[in-house]
């Protein structure tokens, strides 16, 4: 006991003045990401198929009185809604991936291993290919509106069923993995069935895009987020107690059933929203919540914010690569994603395993 | 503090789905400012019994801390009085001991409120108190077996319940630290509270508890001071096995086991 290690505080002062340096620097860490996100959305704006300069593009965002009435349509009409929309994507799936991640006790939980993000094209499909849709939507959002009912159906759905098997993370990710399952058959049988120009529809669809971003479809995932986010970060302190396992945070006092609920209603909402507009982006909801996690440690009141803004980075910075990688042509940033966040995702992992 | 009132236990049923693990259990009020050793062999409900006491499994019968129904107080309040320490926390989670320890006052609210301040000096004096201080900003996952047992016993005590329950707290730890386990619930009693905590070491339960209670399918096979109610004949009635309990020169009760009991079910074979 009498045997001190030098670079560790002794005595409770010290752990205190110690934790605050270290709870100092992750804050920083996280406005760092922040920043970087900016950047990458900035650079998401100002990069396309136009040729318009990094500067044109600034300038007519900055001040767009000035800037030329062409430059402006591009930037405000095509880019603008785009690189919004990955920006808000970004943090939505990454933002249900975490709390996911915590409440299901599993690191391989995220909207899409868990079949919500199949559940959500099996209704797109069921629009595209046999015109089935809700009633009183309008035509041009038939597809989002079924995609979203069945993503939000079947998170309650992988509720239901584990609470009546008596609840418990494994359960849960069981059933999800057995929704996957399903969905992705039931999705090849209506590829089956569907017409050549339907099937077309759906691959696309599929493939998940910024393409078919706009103003009212931005608002509606502002709004979810706007709306979801608070509450999460209200629950910080109860989904870092689930981080040691239920019985220990049931111990603290911590009512589990109703945290592990209401996270998983906010990870339908979130899901739902981003995934019935821009088809599936698989990566960010599991791979991001990996990258804040290392970064800044799973005190969830940093951890949340820093999943949610990694999420936000790396989607515009695949935003901005799918723009670029083949000149002329803008491939569906569902496959870019991955493709930019793997080597991140690794060179971050040698990165903090070496520190 | 003052010394916790005793806790007692009447007609208590404990069932996981439709299995009956503890049954009809009565005891002797359990003593505050004392410990008590929870023993019996595998699967005699030991662990189920304790997770009912601290009300993480709903039980049937009275559970009563001096003479309150426990079932009558709110989660947070009975959370406030009772703490409980699981056999073992999660791998993989990156948070630093000290955050784990704050995340104890943090996650739910407390009788007496505290600033966050407040918050950050107890969880780092009461990682003192186990001379853990310099632990404190290690990543949970970089401690050794015995350093996370010490981590989980501070997530318990910075909450200061009355009552304080263990889940074998000195499994898979060495001597060394066993010894500083039990010394420390030693001092946690003779500062009045009452400490309950399953054992699977009987001579770590008679050296170290003031009262034992032994269970066996569910139900007390004998209960009271370790010298008395730890005999050859409950070690071959309860256990099935061949042993002798000795006193040794300083008064403890020694207990060596010799072997599996005659009668009891024979290997394939063996005449």
């Amino acid at each position: 006991m009498t045997l001190r290690i030098a670079d560790r505080p002794a005595g409770a002062d010290a752990a205190v003045a110690g934790y605050r340096r270290l709870l100092r620097r992750r804050v920083a860490l996280v406005v760092l990401i922040a920043l970087a996100a900016m950047g990458a959305f900035l650079l998401d704006v100002a990069s396309g198929a136009s040729g318009l300069s990094l500067a044109e593009a600034l300038r007519a965002l900055l001040a767009p009185d000035a800037a030329p009435r062409t430059t402006l349509v591009i930037i405000r009409d095509i880019r603008l809604p785009q690189a919004v929309m990955a920006g808000l994507v970004g943090m939505a799936l990454a933002l249900a991936g975490a709390e996911m991640q915590t409440v299901l006790h599993n690191p391989l939980a995220s909207p899409l291993t868990l079949g919500t993000s199949s559940a959500a094209v099996f209704g797109a499909a069921l629009a595209i290919v046999l015109g089935i849709g809700l009633p009183f939507v309008p035509p041009n959002w038939i597809i989002s509106a079924n995609a979203f009912v069945f993503a939000f159906a079947s998170m309650l759905l992988i509720q239901a069923l584990s609470r009546l098997r008596g609840a418990g993370g494994e359960t849960v990710v069981l059933f999800g993995i057995a929704l996957f399952f399903s969905f992705n058959a039931l999705v090849g049988l209506l590829q089956y069935v569907a017409s050549e120009q339907a099937l077309q529809q759906l691959v696309f669809w599929t493939l998940g895009s910024l393409g078919r971003a706009s103003w009212d479809k931005i608002v509606i995932l502002a709004v979810t987020l706007a709306v979801t986010v608070p509450f999460s970060l209200a629950a910080a302190w109860r989904l870092t107690a689930l981080r040691l396992g239920g019985e220990r945070a049931e111990s603290f006092g911590v009512n589990v059933g109703r945290v592990r609920l209401w996270a998983l209603v906010r990870v339908s909402l979130l899901t739902g929203a981003a995934v019935s507009f821009v088809g599936i982006i698989g990566f960010i909801g599991l791979v991001a919540p990996h990258m804040a996690r290392l970064l800044v440690g799973e005190d969830h009141r940093l951890f949340l914010p820093a999943s949610a803004l990694t999420g936000a980075l790396v989607l515009s910075l695949a935003a901005t690569a799918s723009k670029l990688l083949v000149p002329g042509a803008m491939l569906p940033v569902g496959i870019v994603t991955a493709l930019v966040g793997v080597p991140v995702f690794v060179l971050l992992m040698f990165g903090t395993r070496r520190a | 503090m003052s010394r916790t009132p005793p806790l007692s236990l009447t007609n208590v049923s404990v069932s996981y789905g439709r299995r009956p693990v503890v049954r009809d259990l009565t005891l002797a009020p359990l003593p505050g400012g004392r410990v008590t050793a929870l023993v019996g062999p595998n699967a005699a409900g030991k662990s189920t019994l304790l997770r009912a006491i601290a009300g993480l499994l709903p039980a049937r019968g009275r559970l009563e801390l001096g003479g309150v129904d426990l079932s009558t107080l709110s989660r947070t309040a009975r959370a406030a009085r009772i703490g409980f320490m699981p056999q073992a926390l999660p791998q993989g989670v990156a948070l630093t001991v000290m955050e784990t320890v704050m995340g104890a006052l943090r996650a739910a609210p407390l009788p007496v409120p505290l600033s966050g301040a407040q918050v950050e000096m107890r969880a780092a004096e009461t990682l003192e108190t186990l001379g853990m201080d310099g632990l404190a900003l290690e990543p949970l996952d970089r401690l050794s077996g015995g350093q996370r047992q010490l981590a989980s016993l501070a997530q318990a005590l910075v909450r200061r319940p009355e009552v304080l329950l263990l889940d074998e707290p000195t499994s898979a730890l060495d001597l060394r630290h066993q010894a500083l386990v039990m010394a420390i619930l030693r001092r946690l009693a003779d500062e009045g509270r009452l400490v309950v905590t399953v054992l699977h070491d009987l001579a770590l339960a008679a050296r170290h508890a003031d009262h034992i209670v032994v269970l066996s399918h569910g139900a007390c096979a004998a209960e009271g001071p370790p010298a008395g109610t730890l005999t050859a004949d409950l070690l071959a009635r309860v256990y099935g096995v061949e042993g002798r309990v000795e006193t040794c020169s300083r008064g403890t009760v020694q207990i060596v086991v010799d072997g599996p009991a005659a009668g009891w079910p024979r290997m394939r074979g063996e005449t």
